[in-house]
């Protein structure tokens, strides 16, 4: 095949990767709902519900608060134009999405940046106590979630001699062993817990509290209406799933499309779908089992989530 | 509880949800509203009657969420209100600034008979009138308190479930 | 024009600006002075790329401008790559002062120094011997004081900024004078080249001891950890364009001579130096943040962070010492690059922070973070520059913070697996503080953009503030720019970088970080293709809003009262204030920050059930400054007092010290001979 198809196919599978993404997002959403209801006892909205909420909150109507500036409407489109930029260059169906040669793991970690800074900015926009609340506890969360998740990047770049996404993948499809090493498992470790306190999932966030005073995530969008709130909950939907899409493909690579051709590509997809949907349903079973920790004893679960990672790193030097 | 007797209650209970039949003649809402609907429950002034009548038609046994409805924090996020209770002095400007921050298109639901009509409280000095009074209802539960049944009925007429 | 005649007439433009500065009236003297120096920024710039892209020095002597020892001025590479940096700070600077003079900066004394600042900070790294070198320090140190104290007349906390930094900068110069002087006495010369080609003859504890006193000489002018107190107390009490020059620019110089030490002179030294300079780096970014995110005034904010980023800087170079140490040229001249890459995006974004800083206090007359708000509707361009340079100090792509930030980390993440113990210890840490630090610094900087301008004003200066005039705007605007460009096509810069580089660690090869617009690591694995993720985010971002606005179904927004569950009146005392945006924070980190926190309730006179007022004041001051500082002042206090009784006024026991110590003299030469 020439260069022309390489990329052709290329560009084929970060389309799907996004679409899978933005699409897979809001059913990820509504599936673990879903489990949620069922261990409840109840039925539950159908698993398709967030599609229906997202459509509905386009035809309502957009409002500003009358203290906003430009930072107000722009959040929410930096947000999902991040996070679909990201899910176009990370190797989730395919080890050769578009800009494959530029997707380190670091530049996904700060893109995703980008999208929670805005939307702390945004919350601040309107000048009410809430929004400061919720972007105050928000970038802290950020912050002490930074050194575990640098660390496990250094500790996951190891085998593969670089931070670049798609080699990481490939190498580890190489040696399948190398994920049971108990660098890669403790840096694994790590990783879930900082992906729960970057999306803020229980036990670091409650995604539907009612209560202003427990919020974080929710308190910054708490001004946010119509198409505007439509892209956040896709955005934030979008973040959850690549960052368990991310993490699949860490644990277990297999499936992913290695070869350029549409087929492969296909398999891939449908492989990615199967693995986030199996890591979503872990996840909420294990919501339902979890209350929220007090926002100040945060600093000790990432604490603990770097010593995990450090010790990721660590023990490969001496495994080694 | 520990983890382990949850997960041994969960597995015992499975679904206490029972079915219910769609009432024909529920009012119906805007049509962008039909099979997602979000509501912010304002207690204008009740006595927690009805509040206990809308916890329950959220809980398992009654489950209004299956029918696309749910209860959010924000009026902002929201496509209407549920007001229960009579609209008493200190909450008549707090409700007519929750409705004014919701955006278009909006309904309001007012839930028992205080929010429809005052009812037992109709002529106490600390209330201005019923919902209807102070804010245009689009939809009224009667019932002191009304069934979790009734209220689903009225949810599922504006979300056609 | 040869560039040595382009590095004397610059000289020359610039000591013209500042005479001009003090003779001309006061009302074009500002602007005069400023084109002037935007003059000789321009001609050194150019002999500073004529260095770096023909590779060959420039070499200036001449016998009769210093008595005894003469001038001598050699523009290596990597002298000439921060005669541009502070070249690219110096310009907006200058420009912005223009707009900013009512604040001090149009007084004779004012305007004569900053243009011989400005050309002292570019002469500094083309000084070519210990004398050349000392006087420009001083000349620096002198000028910059002197700015420092321009509005002294009027604060008390500007006067002691002063005596801090006038202590703290003179002691650095000391030490640095011993450490060349210790070289010089080996060498039997006072040139640079002369002192490298014997510094490698010196016993291991006398270039140890070198290098210690260099490391405490120009760490102190980089602001680094432990001596880094007089930064955020002089930087916030200059006028903002002099702090920016100040920390864009004298504080790379404090770098600058790290390396030229360590590097250049004593060509690589032992292990432990560097991981001595990572260590002192870490500290720093991980101090420098933490403060950066705890403090309420605008200002000190950036000087705190300024130690931050200086710390980042340390971190690489204290790597790239480790890498060359442990034989691996190719990293550690990737560690070098990083530093330097990192130094010149802080020149950019931290001249932009301030000169901003400086609009805002100018029309509000304030840098309390705690009484500003709402200032992005009433000055829109300055609001949006500062949120510009703000995202750019936060790394977040595609400006140029992101690149240094990458770089590090790929100098980190390459070297993890050197062989040696202790660096292989140090490196996860270093990356552990490196991301504390960028967390931080986003928490920092997410408080001084949104409290600072977003929301509603806090007090009656931030409401009655307008936008500043075009010349402010214009230089911000200018420093905003280059993050930008840097951020997207950062390779326009990487060749001169990497020239900056050969010329320190001569032992390696040509690095050729830059592949079109891509930047790779060669040897090593690593790809960043920054301008195709800008072009990919620009992309995605006007396709989702050309999306949003097909979706909506209703047109534009109604603009509605903001949500306070439903209070009758929303205030602007009601939002989050600097304070409380920093308290997390401070709650998480108070083994370290100690704030000290005041409550006062007074009660109504006539029952104490009801309250009149609560006042509550929280402060943090500098750890190291309260724990290190002020004791050791204390001490030297308490021995003055009790040295005093030695002088009683009384001529008698003064005669009978002299004659006491002659007697001890003339025993003790008895007793020697």
């Amino acid at each position: 095949m020439n260069a022309g198809s390489h990329t052709v196919v290329a560009v084929i599978a970060s389309c799907s990767q996004v679409v899978a993404v933005a699409v897979g997002g809001l059913v990820l959403i509504g599936l673990m709902r879903k489990v949620r209801a069922h261990l409840e006892g109840r039925v539950g909205a159908p698993i398709l519900q967030p599609m229906f909420d997202v459509r509905k909150l386009f035809r309502k109507e957009r409002l500003r608060p009358d203290q906003a500036t430009w930072i107000f409407p722009l959040a929410p489109v930096v947000l999902v134009a991040t996070v679909a930029v990201a899910a176009a260059i990370t190797p989730l169906v395919t080890t050769g999405p578009a800009l494959s040669t530029g997707s380190d793991f670091f530049a996904l970690v700060y893109l995703l940046l980008v999208g929670s800074t805005l939307l702390a900015l945004a919350g601040m926009d309107a000048g009410t106590a809430f929004g400061g609340m919720g972007s105050s506890r928000a970038v802290t969360i950020g912050a002490l979630a930074e050194p575990a998740l640098l660390v496990t990047i250094l500790a996951l770049s190891a085998t593969a001699h670089s931070s670049n996404l798609p080699a990481i993948v490939r190498a580890t499809l190489a040696d399948p062993g190398s994920v049971a090493t108990p660098q890669r498992l403790f840096a694994l470790g790590a990783l879930l817990v900082v992906i729960v306190a970057e999306s803020g999932r229980l036990p670091v966030d409650n995604p539907a509290t009612h209560l202003e005073l427990t919020m974080v995530h929710e308190a910054m969008i708490l001004e946010y209406a119509g198409p505007d709130l439509a892209f956040v909950t896709v955005g934030e939907a979008m973040r959850l799933t690549l960052l368990l899409g991310v993490f699949v493909n860490l644990v277990a690579p297999w499936g992913i499309a290695t070869t350029t051709n549409v087929a492969a590509v296909a398999v891939g997809l449908v492989t990615l779908v199967a693995k986030v949907a199996v890591v979503g349903l872990a996840l909420a079973v294990f919501e339902v089992f979890t209350a929220k920790l007090r926002l100040f004893r945060l600093p000790e679960l990432l604490a603990g989530a770097f010593v995990l990672a450090l010790l990721g790193v660590v023990s490969g030097l001496v495994v080694k | 509880m520990s983890a382990q007797n949850l997960w041994r209650s969960l597995w015992r209970v499975r679904r206490v949800t029972e079915a219910l039949a769609p009432d024909a003649d529920a009012t119906a809402g805007p049509e962008e509203l039909i099979g997602s609907l979000q509501l912010r429950h304002v207690d204008a002034g009740s006595c927690n009657g009805c509040e206990l009548e809308i916890a329950s038609a959220f809980g398992p046994v009654y489950d209004a969420e299956r029918f696309g409805a749910r209860l959010v924090a924000s009026p902002r996020h929201a496509d209407g209100l549920l007001v229960t209770g009579p609209v008493t002095r200190n909450m008549a400007v707090p409700l007519v600034k929750t409705l004014e921050a919701t955006p278009h298109p909006r309904i309001v639901i007012a839930v028992g008979d205080c929010a429809c009509d005052c009812g037992v409280f109709r002529g106490g000095y600390g209330v201005v009138g019923s919902v209807g009074d102070v804010v245009p209802v689009d939809a009224s539960i009667p019932g002191c308190p009304p069934d979790p049944t009734a209220i689903i009925d009225a949810l599922r007429g504006i979300t056609r479930r | 024009m040869t560039a040595a005649s382009l590095v004397v007439s610059g000289a020359v433009l610039g000591l013209t600006a500042g005479v001009g500065g003090a003779t001309l009236p006061r009302r074009s003297r500002v602007a005069v002075g400023a084109v002037l120096v935007w003059g000789a920024c321009a001609l050194e710039a150019v002999a500073a790329i004529h260095v770096l892209v023909s590779g060959h020095r420039v070499v200036l002597h001449s016998a009769e401008l210093l008595p005894f020892t003469g001038v001598n001025l050699v523009l290596t590479p990597l002298g000439a790559f921060f005669v541009l940096l502070v070249a690219m700070v110096a310009v907006p600077a200058t420009l912005h002062g223009i707009g900013y003079a009512h604040h001090g900066l149009d007084s004779r004394m004012a305007a004569f120094a900053v243009p011989i600042f400005v050309t002292v900070l570019l002469l500094v790294p083309a000084a070519g011997s210990v004398a050349t070198f000392m006087v420009l320090w001083e000349l620096m140190a002198l000028t910059s004081l002197s700015l420092v104290l321009v509005d002294h007349g009027r604060r008390e906390a500007t006067r002691s900024a002063g005596t801090w930094y006038a202590v703290i900068t003179h002691i650095g110069a000391a030490a640095i004078l011993t450490a060349f002087l210790i070289l010089a006495a080996h060498s039997g010369g006072q040139s640079f080249a002369a002192l490298r080609l014997h510094a490698r003859h010196l016993a291991p504890v006398v270039r140890a001891l070198v290098f210690v006193l260099a490391l405490v000489g120009f760490g102190s002018k980089a602001g680094v950890v432990p001596f880094h107190v007089w930064l955020p107390k002089a930087h916030p009490e200059a006028p903002s364009p002099v702090s920016a020059l100040m920390s864009g620019a004298m504080v790379a110089l404090g770098v600058y001579g790290i390396i030229l030490v360590g590097d250049v002179i004593l060509g690589g030294g032992s292990l432990w130096w560097w991981l001595v300079v990572l260590a002192l780096g870490a500290v720093s970014a991980l101090f420098g943040s933490l403060h950066a995110a705890s403090s309420t005034d605008m200002k000190r904010l950036l000087a705190y962070s300024t130690t931050d980023n200086v710390g980042l800087a340390l971190i690489g170079l204290g790597a790239s010492g480790l890498f060359d140490a442990t034989r691996h040229p190719q990293l550690a001249a990737l560690g070098l690059v990083a530093a330097l890459v990192l130094l010149l995006n802080h020149a950019a974004f931290k001249g932009a922070l301030f000169l901003s800083a400086g609009s805002v206090q100018s029309a509000t007359g304030t840098r309390d973070l705690d009484q500003l708000g709402g200032l992005l509707r009433r000055m829109p361009q300055t609001g949006a520059l500062f949120l510009g340079a703000a995202a750019a100090i936060c790394a977040l792509p595609p400006l140029n913070g992101f690149i240094g930030e990458w770089l590090l980390f790929q100098s980190l993440l390459h070297g993890a697996d050197i062989g040696n113990t202790a660096g292989e210890i140090a490196i996860p840490l270093a990356v552990a503080a490196m991301a504390l630090t960028a967390g931080l610094t986003v928490v920092a900087f997410v408080k001084a953009a949104g409290i600072g301008f977003l929301g509603r004003p806090r007090s009656e200066g931030a409401d009655a503030a307008v936008e500043v005039p075009g010349t402010m705007r214009l230089a911000v605007g200018l420093l905003v720019g280059v993050c930008v460009v840097l951020g997207v096509v950062p390779t326009l810069v990487l060749p001169a970088v990497e020239r900056a580089v050969r010329a320190v660690l001569p032992r390696v090869a040509p690095l050729s970080l830059a592949h079109g617009v891509d930047l790779q690591l060669v040897g090593l694995r690593g790809v960043l293709e920054p301008a195709a993720l800008a072009a990919a985010m620009a992309g995605a971002l006007f396709g989702l809003g050309a999306l949003r606005r097909a979706l909506a179904r209703r047109p534009a927004p109604r603009v509605a009262e903001a949500w306070g569950c439903g209070r009758q009146l929303q205030t602007a005392r009601m939002q989050y204030t600097a304070t409380s945006f920093a308290e997390p924070v401070q709650r998480v980190f108070d083994d370290v920050l100690r704030p000290v926190q005041d409550l006062d309730v007074s009660h109504v006179a006539e029952s104490r059930y009801f309250i009149e007022a609560v006042t509550f004041h929280n402060a943090v001051d500098d750890g190291i400054e309260r724990g290190l500082y002020r004791p050791v002042i204390g001490a030297v206090r308490r021995w003055g007092q009790v040295a005093r009784q030695l002088q009683p006024g009384s001529v008698h026991r003064y005669l009978a010290y002299g004659l006491g110590a002659l007697v001890i003299v003339l025993t003790a030469l008895t007793v020697i001979r």
